[in-house]
């Protein structure tokens, strides 16, 4: 076979995932560590403490580097609808275009634009405007984020529209951008990114305390209590800097255990929902095959397989399940088994006779979402979230007398611990995107009939596997590089503390007679 | 037929020429860091000029596709798969120079810089030239069937257009920065950039003239002479200027013969958003495009909130980054150092 005839859809999938996933470890940490940064900076302008000023720029500029990659890798999420997906965008261009344009035209331009203020205007304009364009700036990622998720929640939930010649045609706006979906899952993301904002203090600020002591700069007393002191000749190794780390402890723990219950709040509601709108999916996240309320807390099955035969409950917790999706202990979920033959039964046994699905129709459809990826992905999510969480907890009680124990193992597990919450949020949005599979937009039970797509139908007809196959490897080499890159900067900066972004604590006798005012205004 | 399409025509074709005047010269300051600049300071004073702007700049590429997916769905779908495999190089090119312009300080070693300046200019070239053919093919024609899909395999798209949609864009870039960079630097710098414009403002504009011409050639519509009079008089009024040495009429110029040129191609074309050179009986026009008048009265609030907030910010930006800047102001760069006690 000539490798131009390979059908397109499964590889148009995995560049999807890939370019998605990937563009998600950015975004949660611009959206976690952004206002973490912006109330820095208050806290500076507040009490004018030397140490805020310090934790508003180290922190500041490890949010810039990551930030650009955001930016960088969103671009080709606003154009790959229409790359890979031009189906999909004819299907759904009514209602779907619509949130991403607002996005870019009340959300994009305003994060970008007051961020730049923010980068240049350092002695440039007067404070209080200088902290207000990094608020409004954060302003602007917020709901960024709500309008993409509101977007994508009307892929999970459709709302809002009627069907006019088998095309949904949005007739409610407000439906749409008040879809309970997208409220509880806008809830849910920004906690997670909190979470992944709050670790990533954690571990970091761990690493600095940790090497203070190593270096024997702080050391710790008979009552246990740190003593803190200076090494002249280390960069920013002063007595200030100490507090900036085990402030920025604080600060992260704190908001990582304030994230992870709110995620579980949101998550619970989120659950609740995703029973009614998308019982398959959920079902398949519990790898329930029969109609049940046990909770399963390990099941084993035959890797691989999706047919539900092979699944063994071999943990189960009784009345737990129901409890997840009806907030009681006995009512009973419906399992895959009950729920196969009523979607075959709405939705169609296999995928119509109809052009937009080549030679992939009258294929048998299966409903059934890959049970390894939504079982598993379900519990990592929580499980990784519990754990970041449960890490902060212990990272506050191991630094109440003011520093971090000399462990280099535990510094390690404080270090690796910022890529659970990463791992976490990764986890659910593969689980909530695959579990929706086969369709690209998921059927309303309660929604207008007709509303729904195949995921087979929504490729570009004109667009060939070879193309694809250009395209994922060209990004996904991109992308690869550019990690290498991020991360080396990341570490390099963090590795030089406090002075990496404020090189005049690195030089204190020479330079000093540089206008501050004219230099700052260069940041490149 | 409804306004609401033809207003959102009007929109999306504003917001391209929006996106070629204010990232055209960040763009093309991408490019002189590697054709015009002699030094490092030279190439830091060029990033400098751009740096709180460019971000914001770009967004006017994003809201171009985004509000082409919403109000021109069909639109968005034939001309983005179309040209899949062009779109996916400039997507390429905008994301090294994105990140580009923000790591290259962050290092100090020669190799770092190196590497970054070639990124951030190659991918400068790439992603203009490849705006310049989408948009040039957008308004010539591709070959769709009747669903609006590429007939003829992975380079159909390719033709004589886009090279000259390619061009056009990479050489107004490159002139629009240079009267750019002669506005906003100071020195020696400004002289350069200043000689470029007054060198090479009539070959750099020419392939742009030509884009213009061709679609004045395709459309029979004899009044938009008229536009199209108006954009070689403004090219011709920001030429004279530069050889005048003023700089500020020749950045003002250039940019509204940008304007009124863009104004007479996408006048030419309406109602056609999309052209298929098959069959007539298959172009993409305003009303078979476009969303649904609901769908575009939506939209049209939130631009009529959302664009003059857009336009009254950016401009503020612009305001308060409004000095020239030169070598004398620049810091010196400084390495990263580990904070950690040499043994």
């Amino acid at each position: 076979m000539h490798p131009m005839d390979v059908d397109p859809l499964l590889i148009a999938r995995w560049q999807f995932g890939i370019t998605t996933v990937y563009h998600f470890w950015m975004v949660p940490l611009t959206i976690g560590l952004g206002p973490l940064v912006a109330l820095m900076q208050t806290m500076w302008h507040r009490t004018g403490n030397e140490r805020y000023y310090r934790m508003t720029k180290f922190w500041g500029k490890l949010y810039l580097i990551n930030f650009i990659m955001g930016v960088a890798t969103g671009l080709v999420q606003e154009f790959q609808f229409g790359l890979a997906w031009s189906e999909y965008s004819r299907f759904v261009g009514d209602v779907f275009g619509a949130p991403l344009a607002m996005e870019s035209l009340l959300a994009f331009f305003v994060e970008s634009t007051f961020l730049g203020l923010w980068i240049f205007g350092w002695g440039k304009l007067p404070r209080r405007i200088h902290l207000a364009c990094l608020w409004v700036a954060i302003a602007g990622s917020t709901i960024s984020a709500y309008f993409i998720i509101v977007a994508n929640s009307w892929m999970q939930h459709p709302v809002g529209v009627k069907l006019v010649h088998g095309h949904p045609v949005m007739t409610d706006v407000w439906a749409v951008l008040t879809n309970n979906t997208a409220i509880t899952a806008f809830t849910h993301t920004i906690f997670g990114s909190f979470g992944v904002g709050g670790a990533f203090l954690v571990g970091i600020a761990w690493y600095q305390l940790w090497q203070r002591r190593r270096d024997g700069i702080d050391t710790v007393g008979a009552d246990k209590r740190v003593i803190v002191a200076e090494a002249p000749g280390v960069p920013g190794r002063d007595r200030a800097d100490h507090s900036v780390w085990l402030t920025s402890l604080r600060i992260g723990a704190v908001t990582a255990i304030i994230a992870f219950a709110g995620v579980a709040i949101s998550g619970d509601a989120q659950g609740k929902l995703m029973f009614e709108q998308q019982p398959m999916k959920m079902a398949a996240a519990e790898a329930a095959c029969h109609t049940g309320t046990s909770f399963s807390v390990l099941s084993i099955g035959d890797p691989g397989s999706q047919d539900c035969n092979d699944v063994i409950g071999v943990i189960e917790i009784p009345g737990v399940l129901s409890f997840l999706a009806k907030g009681d202990f006995s009512t009973p979920v419906k399992g895959v088994n009950q729920l196969l033959p009523e979607y075959q039964k709405k939705y169609g046994a296999t995928l119509p006779d109809n052009p937009i699905y080549g030679d992939r129709a009258g294929q048998k459809i299966d409903y059934v979402p890959i049970m390894e990826v939504t079982y598993w992905g379900f519990r990592i999510m929580i499980g990784f979230g519990a754990l970041a969480a449960f890490a902060a907890a212990v990272a506050l009680w191991l630094t109440r007398r003011g520093t971090v124990p000399r462990s280099k193992p535990v510094m390690l597990l404080a270090v690796i611990g910022i890529a659970a919450p990463f791992i976490a949020n990764s986890a659910g949005w593969i689980f909530t995107e695959m579990g929706r599979q086969p369709f690209v937009v998921a059927p309303n039970p309660n929604g207008v009939d007709g509303v729904f797509m195949f995921t087979a139908a929504a490729v570009s007809p004109g667009v060939s596997f070879g193309e694809i196959l250009f395209s994922i490897i060209a990004l996904g080499s991109i992308y690869a590089v550019l990690m290498v890159f991020e991360v080396r900067l990341l570490i390099r900066y963090v590795r030089g503390g406090v002075a990496s972004a404020m090189p005049e604590l690195a030089n204190t006798d020479d330079d000093n007679d540089a206008k501050p005012d004219d230099v700052l205004s260069f940041a490149y | 037929m409804d306004i609401l399409p033809t207003l959102w025509f009007v929109l999306i074709a504003v917001l391209w020429t929006g996106y070629l005047f204010l990232e055209g010269f960040d763009l093309g300051v991408g490019m002189h860091m590697l054709v015009s600049a002699r030094s490092e300071t030279d190439r830091r004073v060029m990033l400098n000029t751009i740096g709180p702007v460019w971000d914001g700049n770009e967004v006017w590429l994003i809201t171009a596709a985004g509000a082409t997916f919403a109000a021109f769905p069909y639109w968005y779908a034939s001309l983005f798969s179309a040209m899949y495999i062009p779109l996916v190089v400039v997507l390429a090119g905008l994301i090294f120079r994105a990140v580009a312009i923000e790591y290259r300080g962050k290092g100090t070693s020669a190799r770092w810089i190196r590497g970054w300046t070639l990124a951030l200019g190659i991918g400068s070239f790439v992603a203009a030239f490849g705006v310049g053919a989408m948009l040039a093919l957008t308004t010539t024609g591709l070959p769709l069937d009747a669903n609006g899909d590429r007939v003829g395999g992975a380079f159909a798209w390719f033709s004589d257009y886009a090279v000259l949609g390619g061009l056009a864009v990479v050489g107004f870039c490159l002139l629009h920065a240079a009267t750019f960079l002669a506005i906003k630097t100071d020195g020696s710098l400004r002289e350069r950039a200043m000689a470029f414009a007054q060198r090479w403002a009539p070959v750099a504009i020419l392939p742009f003239a030509a884009w213009v011409v061709v679609v004045q050639a395709m459309n029979h519509k004899p009044l938009l002479w008229l536009v199209v009079v108006v954009a070689f008089a403004a090219a011709l009024t920001a030429w004279s200027a530069a050889r005048r040495g003023s700089e500020g009429l020749a950045f003002i110029g250039f940019g509204a013969f940008l304007v009124a040129g863009s104004a007479a191609i996408f006048a030419n074309v309406y109602p056609v958003v999309l052209p298929s050179t098959l069959n007539s009986a298959w172009n993409l026009t305003v009303d078979n495009a476009s969303a649904t008048p609901y769908t575009l009265g939506v939209m049209s609030v939130v631009a009529c909130i959302g664009l003059p907030l857009v336009l009254a910010y950016q401009g503020w930006t612009y305001w308060v980054f409004r000095r020239r800047i030169s070598d004398s102001q620049l810091p010196q760069q400084t390495g990263v150092r580990a904070a950690v006690k040499q043994p």
